[in-house]
């Protein structure tokens, strides 16, 4: 029963490794003259600047759901700070989640698919993750937690560009896109960005599901060997059934490799566009829009994952076409 | 015919309860509202929001816990005493024991305030979900990841450890002492027999349980969760294991809020909708005592001799039944 976006309120989740310049971006988006007023829950109190009675400081404490699925995992302490603040409604309008530099995304994110409470009353929005120009690729070497932060991001904030040359910051958006090619990268310095690129995206919300084309990758860019992909699989109209089928079997089975999942599908005979979201095993999907007159009806499905069974997905998907 | 004295306060109503004649009305602003005939003063208990709320033992006073960091004690004249301050903390757990005892919580700590204001610490692994006092001895249960804890509180020694998979978010002990029950972050509650720690599972519930009621003399615990009012049976020495429990009320709606009467074997049911009924054990008999058109209920109380019924709702909307009437 989840709530219509006008009266379920919009959640933030702020990513990026230590030194990246999150916490720049938190101070900036509470001082800023917006209009809005932001409940924010963070693991580090000393580091926001800003007097403000609705700061949260919690520990992460992370467990799995009793539903057999292993990568259920969720924010425990998120469920009961949400339902606090609900009943202080009325008091702000959004919730940003700080996360700690070295956190996964995927308890967080899940946490608002898993909990009823919390998918009846806020809606997660998107995840922004916050990395530098000039020291993501080392992160990304020296620690997965960055390459998943990138791999989970709706928009990515590229930091610090005025510290890297022109041709270092086409290696960097490489390497992102690389691993996540639907993310918006936004360039700044000093996480000087308009707030509108950052804040109310409608990332997970299927009414507002769409997908990037995949921007083209020139050869001669050094690629670091990403254990994090992507695969973007394409069609024509689908057969319902079996798809249905395959992409919950596909999700059960891969789901722990799973970073995030969407996509647009083509069913052989309906006038509307299917919509498709997921986050590791968890799945939702629901009817977008009519498909315009001359738009060409075309599936298209991104998964991004680590160490993903690329052959197996794309069999799978092949399977489900319509004859 | 019951009649209703509506008020329609600016907040979450957090809990309820009567101050003698007056009712008491604890709101997600921080602020307590005491309504006696057509006066309701507002009295700010907090700096920030109220998380938790519930009468003193003795009914003359209401307990509040908040976001300020403060679990502070009220009478119905306003006048007002800080019992424990952590400062930064969401108090958002809140108890009464033996004596005057009070326990409050935030995060994996919980406190117990001793009668002559010691304050005695009880640290966990893992967030505490809720926090009970056994009837007599002192005792703190304490709810928390994959177990439920007992604490003797003046007691040097070991807490006893009461494992069972997943987050417990909700604690209560049986009015005799002899059952521990809590609430899941599973749409189910899980209980022990405290002689000898054997396990009870309550399950079935479409949604999590979030509000329990023991019956007069602890022969039911009424519970939210559903679209009835769900009541396992504590009469026998086994409480409700291979018993059916009762199903109170049943609608197409979901049950937000109880409350047992005080004396009688009626229990006070709110939904999601905004109706509350009354319901009897033995012949499923209904009251109406308020239609449903608004926001789900989040707070019901009977007054001592179970004549009036306040209750208050998530988005302000609140009264006071009296079924003498």
């Amino acid at each position: 029963m989840s709530q219509p976006a006008s009266t379920a309120i919009p959640v933030t989740v702020l990513t990026g490794y230590l030194g990246a310049g999150k916490t720049t971006l938190l101070n900036r988006i509470l001082s800023e003259d917006h209009g809005k007023k932001y409940a924010v829950i963070v693991n580090e109190f000393g580091e926001i600047g800003i007097d403000n009675d609705l700061v949260v400081d919690t520990d992460e404490e992370i467990f799995e759901m009793n539903n057999g699925c292993i990568c259920c995992t969720v924010r425990g302490d998120l469920i009961r700070i949400l339902e606090g603040l609900m009943k202080r409604k009325g008091r702000f309008d959004a919730v940003l989640i700080e996360t700690t530099g070295l956190a996964d995304p995927a308890p967080v994110a899940q946490t608002f698919f898993m909990d009823d409470d919390v998918r009846a009353k806020t809606r997660l929005d998107a995840i922004v993750t916050v990395v530098d120009a000039k020291n993501l690729m080392a992160r990304i070497e020296d620690s997965p937690e960055a390459e998943d932060q990138v791999a989970f991001a709706d928009v990515i904030l590229l930091n610090k560009v005025d510290l890297v040359s022109a041709e270092e910051l086409a290696t960097v958006k490489a390497e992102i896109l690389a691993i996540n090619p639907q993310a918006r990268i936004v360039e700044t310095e000093r996480c000087a960005v308009d707030l509108g690129e950052v804040l109310d995206r409608g990332a997970f919300d299927l009414d507002r599901i769409l997908l990037v084309e995949p921007e083209f990758l020139t050869a001669d860019h050094h690629h670091h060997d990403e254990s994090v992909k992507s695969i973007s699989l394409e069609a024509g109209d689908m057969e319902p059934e079996p798809f249905f089928a395959w992409i919950n079997k596909a999700t059960q089975e891969q789901g722990p490799n799973i970073r995030r999942m969407k996509g647009i599908i083509a069913f052989k005979g309906d006038p509307e566009r299917y919509v498709v979201q997921g986050v590791h095993m968890i799945v939702e999907g629901n009817h977008q829009r009519d498909w315009k007159p001359g738009e060409e009806r075309r599936t298209r499905l991104v998964f991004i994952g680590r160490d993903l069974d690329f052959a197996a997905l794309k069999a799978g998907f092949e399977a489900c076409k319509a004859g | 015919m019951p009649t209703i004295d509506p008020r329609t306060f600016d907040a979450y109503v957090v809990a309820c309860g009567f101050l003698g004649e007056a009712a008491v009305f604890a709101l997600g602003d921080g602020a307590l509202r005491v309504v006696l005939g057509e006066m309701d003063p507002t009295f700010a208990a907090h700096d920030g929001g109220i998380l938790a709320a519930r009468l003193s033992a003795d009914g003359r006073s209401i307990l509040t816990s908040g976001d300020d960091g403060r679990v502070v004690r009220t009478d119905a004249m306003g006048s007002s005493e800080t019992l424990i301050e952590k400062k930064g903390k969401w108090l958002d757990q809140l108890a009464e024991g033996p004596n005057g005892a009070i326990a409050t919580a935030a995060g994996r700590t919980a406190w117990v305030r001793l009668p002559d204001g010691t304050i005695k610490e009880f640290v966990h692994d893992k967030a505490v979900g809720g926090v009970a006092f056994f009837p007599k001895g002192l005792r703190l249960a304490v709810a928390t990841t994959d177990k439920a804890v007992l604490h003797w509180v003046n007691a040097s020694g070991a807490p006893v450890d009461l494992p069972w998979k997943g987050a417990h978010t909700g604690i209560t002990t049986s009015p005799d002492g002899k059952f521990l029950v809590t609430t899941m972050q599973e749409p189910a509650l899980h209980g022990w027999r405290v002689d000898d720690m054997k396990h009870m599972r309550m399950t079935g519930y479409p949604q999590k349980v979030k509000s329990i009621s023991w019956s007069a003399k602890g022969r039911f615990l009424a519970t939210s969760g559903a679209n009835a009012s769900i009541l396992w049976p504590f009469l026998s020495k086994d409480g409700p294991m291979g018993k059916a429990p009762l199903e109170l009320g049943p609608r197409e709606r979901i049950v937000t809020a109880v409350a047992c009467h005080p004396s009688e074997d009626v229990v006070a049911i709110g939904w999601d909708d905004g109706m509350i009924l009354a319901v009897r054990f033995g012949d499923s008999a209904e009251v109406l005592l308020r239609k449903g058109d608004d926001a789900p209920i989040s707070a019901l109380a009977w007054d001592a001799a179970g004549v009036r019924l306040a209750f208050g709702g998530e988005t302000g909307a609140a009264g006071i039944v009296d079924i003498r009437k």
